[in-house]
């Protein structure tokens, strides 16, 4: 009795330690967070205070070295590269998945999914430059100079269609088998059953997906950076060059100084809030399942 | 209170530094003459390549001596110099009239070329057509000679030493340039040229010469009368071209001052040369 009384206790005194080790590193990622957002506020602050958050909404450019910090045409790109890129990549995604978990024979299903996971693993630089060098001069042979809103949206959807694909096979696997049993025992078709029985089971862990793979979409860099053109404007046309909140920065942070240096962390901030509030979105559609 | 504890321990390790700093520096004084430290030189990334390969010669040379390379931009050399925080700056200019509270020394000189794709038949713009290409006035290339093909006008992204330079030098503001493109460092710029027949853009010539003999299809277009070659950099005739410059914040001695004279001589130009940049006449 003795014996098996005191490995109970060293039992709790183990699960004890996991626990203060657990809460402290949990501790320390909240805190971590927390301190980033605590220095991009403070890094924003002279400008904050002495030029005002309106005026990176309202003036009529961006030009930090003649004190113009219009942020919006900015603002406006990130958002609608991003949608496009969404736009594209979301129907092909989606189909790919079906494909995979209804369609395709196992093996190719097994092949086709490793294919996809390689796809996700290749580093954004590699993109930009494939459409530095490929994509940009083909634009550009129907309309110069070829860098371009069409370009960065294709490269983002290229980038975040594996995200799309993996997310919504992983959504499509977690549909009760019984929905499957049921709806072959209503004697529906297989067309009938994804899109009717299947698809609408999952809705709500495929919605969350895309919006994981938007904030992927809004806080890439490099790849937009290479292939955008990068002109600070409203793109008004696929065509048209534009440049986003996160190559502003990329581009701009090693050269910039004092007030210009302060204006790219508001940059940081602006994107920031929209990843955060996309975050909270995928959070509720997903009923508080994050990673559903 | 975690952040209060965190901040007091950063704060006596600040102060331990800044003690050991004291110590190193009372060290130094009575070392002399060898030369020992640690150099931190921040500044230019034109000039920053150039700079580490200095240090590396200067450092087998003084086995005693570290050299600390960043980049970081002209501005923030000239900032740090001015701070205090780097012993030395870098800046890809000559400093300005009104910057007479630090000390500047040239080490070597680099130009800044016109670029347009090889197979663009135009062999030459004046002034005033480069002014008109880059403020949108002009927006076709039969307009300035060439056939009919809509230019693309390849701009540098703000706070670069280069965008100044050139701006500078065509009397243009910046917020005024029409840009197809804005890029960043020299080979996207070269990258964005080569891949577009319609494009025009500046960049060092000591790398566009280079690319241009790698076989890259882009070709330098003379400025005026004077070619794009880095023959006439070294003799200063190609107007669009400045100086590297190391910068300190008084007369620099001791360490520096040696780092800054090695930098100067002779014995670097063959680095000067593999950076494809000008060394000092001699």
């Amino acid at each position: 009795m003795i014996s098996s009384k005191s490995s109970f206790s060293f039992l709790w005194r183990n699960d004890k330690i996991l626990g203060r080790v657990l809460w402290a590193s949990a501790c320390l990622s909240t805190a971590l967070l927390i301190l980033i957002a605590m220095f991009l506020v403070k890094e924003s602050w002279p400008v904050l205070t002495s030029i005002g958050i309106t005026r990176f909404i309202t003036d009529a450019g961006w030009y930090p070295l003649e004190k113009l910090f219009g942020l919006a045409p900015m603002l406006g790109a990130t958002v609608i590269v991003s949608t496009l890129a969404v736009l594209i990549a979301a129907p092909l995604g989606i189909a790919s998945a079906i494909f995979c978990s209804f369609i395709a024979p196992r093996r190719i299903a097994q092949a086709y999914r490793s294919l996809i996971a390689l796809l996700a693993g290749i580093p954004s630089v590699a993109y930009g430059l494939w459409g530095l060098t490929v994509l940009v001069p083909l634009i550009g042979q129907f309309q110069p100079p070829g860098a371009s809103l069409l370009a960065a949206s294709l490269i983002l959807s290229l980038m975040i269609l594996p995200t799309i694909a993996l997310t919504t096979d992983a959504a499509i696997s977690t549909v009760p088998k019984s929905y499957l049993q049921g709806a072959t025992a209503l004697g529906l078709t297989r067309e009938a059953t994804i899109i009717k029985v299947i698809l609408p089971a999952a809705r709500a862990s495929i919605g969350a997906g895309i919006l994981l793979a938007a904030a992927r979409a809004l806080g890439e860099t490099m790849a937009v950076l290479m292939v955008a053109g990068n002109v600070v404007q409203f793109p008004t046309s696929l065509f048209d060059p534009m440049r986003t909140l996160t190559a502003n920065m990329a581009l701009e942070m090693a050269y910039a100084t004092g007030d210009h240096r302060a204006s790219l962390f508001v940059s940081g901030l602006m994107l920031t809030a929209i990843v955060m509030a996309l975050a909270t979105l995928a959070w509720r559609l997903s009923g508080g399942r994050v990673h559903g | 209170m975690i952040t209060m504890n965190v901040l007091r321990a950063l704060g006596i390790l600040m102060a331990g530094m800044s003690f050991a700093n004291l110590a190193t520096s009372a060290a130094d004084d009575t070392k002399q003459p060898t030369l020992a430290g640690k150099l931190t030189i921040t500044g230019s990334s034109t000039v920053a390549p150039l700079v580490a390969e200095i240090g590396k010669r200067f450092e087998q040379l003084h086995p005693g001596v570290r050299i600390d390379v960043q980049t970081g931009g002209s501005s923030r050399g000239i900032a740090d110099a001015r701070s205090g925080l780097a012993d030395i700056g870098m800046a890809s200019r000559d400093l300005k009239s009104d910057e007479t509270d630090i000390k500047g020394h040239v080490i070597a000189r680099d130009g800044i070329g016109m670029i347009v794709n090889a197979a663009n038949p135009v062999q030459s713009l004046t002034d005033a057509h480069i002014i008109d290409i880059y403020l949108g006035k002009v927006t076709n290339w039969k307009d300035v000679g060439g056939s009919d093909m809509a230019i693309s006008v390849v701009n540098k992204a703000e706070g670069r030493s280069t965008l100044e330079l050139f701006a500078q030098h065509y009397k243009l503001k910046n917020s005024d340039i029409k840009a197809s493109v804005i890029i960043g460092d020299n080979q996207q710029g070269i990258k964005t040229v080569s891949g577009n027949p319609g494009a025009i853009g500046y960049v060092s010539i000591g790398t566009a010469e280079f690319e241009a003999g790698q076989g890259t299809p882009i070709k330098l277009l003379p400025l005026g009368t004077v070619a794009a070659t880095v023959e006439n950099v070294q003799n200063a005739s190609f107007p669009l071209s400045r100086s590297l410059t190391l910068v300190t914040k008084d007369e620099a001695k001791d360490l520096p001052k040696a780092f800054i004279d090695f930098a100067r001589s002779k014995d670097v130009h063959d680095l000067v040369k593999e950076q494809f940049f000008v060394p000092l006449a001699e």
